[in-house]
C-alpha cells in the first residue's frame, strides 16, 4: 500500500459507471437550482468526467462552481461518489489554472487565527469595516458582504492549557478545530464544560492545527495532505489508547473521519486510520451514549424556540440529525427543524466574490425558514455556517452544544 | 448501538408509505437507504392494474385474475382500497390525487400512447377523455416532445396538434423539468404561457402540458391555468426528474419529518444480526464504518434489479442485497425474450412471500415493493401500485401487531 493509497481506490473514479443519468443528484444540487453557471452534479460529474484526461487542459471550467457540499453523493441511489469526483477533478484543474492569492489564505484558517489573534482588534477593525472589505474585495477577490470570523484575541488552547479535567470513568479528545480555537473559544469552552458535566474527562491534545480541509476544497491538495497527516499525528495517540475523539467542527470532522481517507488519497497513513475510526461529530457521540443509556439527561427546561439547520457536512456523516434527538431531550425547548439542504456557504465557496451571489440565493430557502419561525436562535452544527446565517438573518447562530450547556445549568 | 421499534429500508414510494404510516401510527421508525428512491423517476400514477393481459377497464375486478404468487395476493383489494385511501389522504392538503379501483383512467404518456391507471394526480386527470388535444411544449425542455405526443395521439384517434413556445425560465438556456417546475410556481410565467396560448386554443380542446406546473404549489399553478384558458387542463409526465414525483416524495418527506423520523442516506444495509428467525439488527455501511441499528422490525423495500435492491451476477445467481434472503424465480431456460414488450421470464423473479409478506424462515422482516416476486410491472402496469399497496400492508400488519398465518387471497 502506498503512503497515497485511496481507499476507495478505483471505485471512486470507476463508481461514475454506476450512474444511470437519473438526474436525483441535479434536483437536489442546490448550487445548479440557482445559477446557469453550474451545469449540475451529473453533467460536470459522471458525465465529464469521462472526458477528463489528467494531462490535458478541459475547455469546460464549470466545476469550478461546484460548492462541494456533497448533497448530491448523499441523495445518489446507485452509490456514484459524485462529490468526491468533482472534488479531485477541480484540484487537477486549480493545479493547472494556478491558485489565487485569496484561495492560499483561505487553506490557511490556522495560519489567520495566529497572526490575527494578537493583533485582534485591529484584525476585527479590518474585517468588518465597509471600506477596508470593499479594498479586500477589489485586491483579493473576498467578497465585501460575506460573513467573516471575529478574533476575540484569546485561544481555546490557551485556557486549555491551564486546566485539568477530573479523572472519570470513561475519557474522551476533544479535537477543537480552527473555529474553536482562534473565533469561539467561548463554544469550545463550553464543549468542555458540558463533557464533564456529563461524565467524561477531557484531553485536549496539544498542538492541533488545521485539519486541511480547506487548502483540500480549494484544490491545493499536497498542502491539504500536510495538514491532515499533522493533525492526524496529533490526535492518533489519543485513539491509540482507546480514548474517543470527538469534534465540534463537523466538517473537519467528516474530513478526519472519512474525506481525507477518500479524496486525499490518504488511507495508507496509519495514524490518519487510526483517527479516522475513533473520531465522532459531538452530536453522534452524545446520542450514541443516550442509545446506550449513559447519558446524563436531568436537563432543565429551556422555555425559547430555536431553529435547526442540519449543514451539508454534518449531513455527510450518515448519521441522521443527532442534534435533534439531544435537543429533544430538554424540557420546554421548542425547535422547529429546517428543510433546506445548504445555506449557502459551504466552507470558504461563499466568501468569494464570484460566489457570494449564489450563496446567498441558495441560502434564500433557509434564510426565509428562519425569518418565518422568529426563533431565539438558529442552531447549526458548523461554525462558517453560523456567521453565514447571522450575517443573512440577523438571528444568533449557535453549536447545538450551547444549547446543551444552558440546558444542563452550566450557563 | 440504537433501538427502533422498525427499520425501514429504502426511500422509493414503498419504504416512504411504510415509513410514514409506521411514524404516523406511533411507531419509532428508521430510515435507511442508499440514496434517494424511484418517486424521482415515476410518473407516481398509482397504476394498480393496467392489462391482466388484455387491457384492463376495471382493476379492482380485475385482481381476480392473477395469479395466487402476486404480491397483490397478499394485500387483497380491501388491502389496496386502504392503501389508496391512506394515499389520498396523505396529498389530498398540497397535492391531491383522485380516482380509484373502479375504474382505470387512460392517460397519455410521453410519447402519446394511451396508459390505464387507476390513481393519479388530479392535475392529470382530464388527460382522460375523447375531446380533442393542444399540447403545449417548450423548445428549451428537451425532456418533452410536444409534436410525438400531439402526431401519436392522433394516430390513436384523439385528434391533436402541438405549439411549442419559446419561453425560457430567466437566465436559462439548458432547461429541464424542475426548472420549468419553478418558473411555473411564479405567477408572472404562469400569466405569461397563458397569454402567449389564449388566441391559439380551440373552442372544445383540452391543453396539455408537460408536468411542470409548479412544484411548491402545483394546485395553484394547474387551477390558475385552467382558469385564464378556460379549458379542461391536464399534465403529462416527462423524462425524470419527474416533478410529480417529486412532489409526493416532498409531501411523506415532510410527513415524516414532523412525525420525528430519522432517515439516512448513503446507508448500505448490507448484513443483520439474528435470532432463531429473527432479525434483531441490521447492519449498514456509512462511508468507511459499519454501523448497526437494533429493531423489532424490518420493512424491506430496496427496490428490484433496476434500483439495486436484486443483484444478478453473469452467473445468474441471484441476491438480495440488504440482507441474503432468498431470491425466487429466475428462470432456467429462457430468461430473456428479444422483444421488449413481450412477457419477459426474468420479469417475476424476487422475494418470495407469504401472505404476511414474510420472506420464507424470517418471522420479523417484511418486504414491500419493486423487490417481491410474481409480478410483471411493465407488462401489467402495476408498479406504484404494488409499492403504494404493500408498503402500506406492510405498516398495517405490524401496527396491528397480529401476523395473520393464512395468507389473504387477491380480489378477496
Amino acid at each position: 500500500m502506498t503512503a497515497e493509497h485511496d481507499v476507495l481506490g478505483d471505485l471512486m473514479r470507476g463508481s461514475l459507471d454506476h450512474c444511470v443519468k437519473c438526474t436525483i443528484c441535479e434536483t437536489f444540487c442546490p448550487v445548479s437550482n440557482v445559477t446557469p453557471l453550474f451545469p449540475g452534479p451529473k453533467y460536470v460529474g459522471p458525465q465529464a468526467e469521462r472526458f477528463r484526461v489528467w494531462d490535458e487542459t478541459s475547455a469546460d471550467q464549470s466545476l469550478d462552481y461546484c460548492s462541494g457540499c456533497g448533497v448530491c453523493t448523499q441523495v445518489c441511489p446507485q452509490g456514484v461518489h459524485i462529490a468526491e469526483i468533482n472534488t479531485q477533478a477541480r484540484a487537477k484543474l486549480r493545479e493547472r489554472t494556478g491558485f489565487k492569492f485569496r484561495d492560499r489564505l483561505l487553506a490557511r484558517p490556522d495560519v489567520i487565527g495566529r497572526l490575527s489573534t494578537p493583533v485582534a482588534p485591529l484584525v476585527n477593525l479590518t474585517l468588518h469595516n465597509g471600506a477596508t472589505r470593499a479594498i479586500g474585495e477589489k485586491l483579493l477577490g473576498l467578497d465585501r458582504n460575506a460573513a467573516l470570523p471575529s478574533y476575540p484575541g484569546r485561544t481555546f488552547q490557551r485556557w486549555a492549557r491551564k486546566r485539568t479535567s477530573l479523572a472519570a470513568a470513561r475519557r474522551v479528545a476533544y479535537f477543537h478545530g480552527c473555529g474553536a480555537n482562534w473565533s469561539e473559544p467561548d463554544m469550545g469552552e463550553k464543549t468542555v464544560e458540558l463533557l464533564e458535566w456529563l461524565g467524561c474527562q477531557v484531553d485536549v491534545p496539544k498542538g492541533q492545527l488545521c485539519c486541511g480541509l480547506p487548502a483540500q476544497s480549494n484544490g491545493m491538495f499536497d498542502l491539504a495532505r500536510k495538514y491532515t497527516r499533522r493533525m492526524a499525528k496529533t490526535l492518533a495517540p489519543s485513539a491509540r489508547a482507546g480514548v474517543d475523539i470527538v469534534g465540534t467542527s463537523t466538517s473537519c470532522t467528516l474530513m478526519l473521519k472519512r474525506e481525507a481517507r477518500e479524496i486525499l488519497g490518504l488511507d495508507g497513513d496509519a495514524d490518519l486510520r487510526a483517527v479516522s475510526d475513533g473520531i465522532y461529530d459531538i452530536c453522534e457521540y452524545l446520542l450514541m451514549l443516550h442509545d446506550r443509556g449513559e447519558l446524563r439527561t436531568d436537563f432543565k427546561p429551556l422555555p425559547i424556540t430555536v431553529t435547526y439547520h442540519a449543514p451539508c457536512q454534518q449531513q455527510g456523516h450518515g448519521v441522521g440529525k443527532p442534534a435533534l434527538d439531544l435537543m429533544a431531550l430538554v424540557p420546554e425547548l421548542t425547535v422547529i427543524e429546517n428543510d433546506a439542504v445548504c445555506c449557502g456557504v459551504a466552507g470558504t465557496y461563499g466568501l468569494k466574490h464570484e460566489k457570494y451571489g449564489i450563496a446567498m440565493d441558495v441560502g434564500r430557502r433557509l434564510f426565509g425558514q428562519i425569518a418565518d419561525a422568529k426563533p431565539e436562535l438558529a442552531v447549526c452544527d458548523s461554525e462558517t455556517c453560523r456567521w453565514h446565517i447571522e450575517a443573512a438573518t440577523g438571528v444568533k447562530s449557535v453549536h447545538p452544544i450551547e444549547i446543551l450547556h444552558r440546558a444542563a445549568g452550566l450557563s | 448501538m440504537s433501538q427502533h421499534d422498525v427499520i425501514v429500508v429504502g426511500t422509493g414510494l414503498a419504504g416512504l408509505t411504510a415509513a410514514t404510516r409506521l411514524a404516523e401510527g406511533g411507531a419509532r421508525v428508521l430510515v435507511l437507504a442508499k440514496g434517494v428512491g424511484a418517486t424521482h423517476l415515476s410518473p407516481c400514477t398509482i397504476d394498480v392494474l393496467g392489462y391482466a393481459p388484455d387491457r384492463v377497464t376495471d382493476p379492482g375486478a380485475a385482481l381476480a385474475k392473477l395469479d395466487d404468487d402476486h404480491p397483490y395476493a397478499a394485500v387483497g383489494r380491501d388491502g389496496i382500497a386502504a392503501a389508496i385511501a391512506w394515499f389520498a389522504g396523505a396529498m389530498r392538503e398540497r397535492n391531491p390525487y383522485v380516482g380509484g379501483l373502479e375504474r382505470n383512467l387512460l392517460l397519455p404518456t410521453a410519447v402519446g400512447a394511451l396508459k390505464p391507471t387507476a390513481v393519479v394526480p388530479e392535475t392529470m386527470a382530464a388527460g382522460d377523455g375523447g375531446d380533442g388535444v393542444l399540447v403545449v411544449g417548450f423548445h428549451a425542455l428537451k425532456d418533452f416532445h410536444a409534436p410525438l405526443l400531439a402526431d401519436n395521439l392522433t394516430r390513436g384517434g384523439i385528434e391533436a396538434r402541438a405549439v411549442e413556445l419559446d419561453l425560457v425560465p430567466e437566465g436559462r438556456v439548458d432547461v429541464n423539468s424542475l426548472g420549468f417546475a419553478r418558473a411555473f410556481d411564479d405567477p408572472a410565467f404562469r400569466a405569461e404561457v397563458a397569454s402567449q396560448l389564449v388566441a391559439r386554443l380551440g373552442a372544445d380542446e383540452r391543453v396539455a402540458f408537460p408536468a411542470v406546473l409548479g412544484i411548491a404549489d402545483a394546485p395553484a399553478a394547474w387551477g390558475e391555468l385552467r382558469e385564464r384558458l378556460a379549458r379542461p387542463v391536464f399534465e403529462v409526465p416527462t423524462l425524470p426528474p419527474s416533478v410529480p414525483g417529486m412532489r409526493v416524495f416532498a409531501v411523506l418527506r415532510e410527513r415524516l419529518r414532523r412525525a420525528g423520523v430519522r432517515m439516512i442516506l448513503n446507508a448500505v444495509v448490507g448484513g443483520a444480526e439474528r435470532t432463531g428467525g429473527r432479525v434483531t439488527a441490521v447492519t449498514a455501511r456509512v462511508g468507511l464504518r459499519d454501523v448497526v441499528h437494533g429493531c423489532d422490525w424490518v420493512v424491506l423495500a430496496s427496490g428490484g434489479f433496476a434500483s439495486g435492491g436484486l443483484e444478478l451476477d453473469s452467473r445468474w445467481n441471484a441476491r438480495e442485497r440488504a440482507l441474503g434472503l432468498p431470491v425466487s424465480g429466475v428462470p432456467e431456460g429462457e430468461r430473456f425474450r428479444p422483444d421488449y414488450f413481450d412477457e419477459q421470464p426474468m420479469a417475476r423473479a424476487g422475494v418470495a412471500v407469504d401472505g404476511a409478506l414474510r420472506p420464507e424462515g424470517h418471522e420479523n422482516v417484511l418486504v414491500a415493493g419493486a423487490t417481491l416476486a410474481g409480478a410483471q410491472p411493465w407488462k401489467e402496469k402495476s408498479g406504484d401500485g404494488i409499492s403504494l399497496a404493500t408498503g402500506h400492508r406492510a405498516a398495517e400488519l405490524i401496527l396491528g401487531a397480529s401476523v395473520p398465518s393464512e395468507p389473504a387471497k387477491a380480489g378477496a
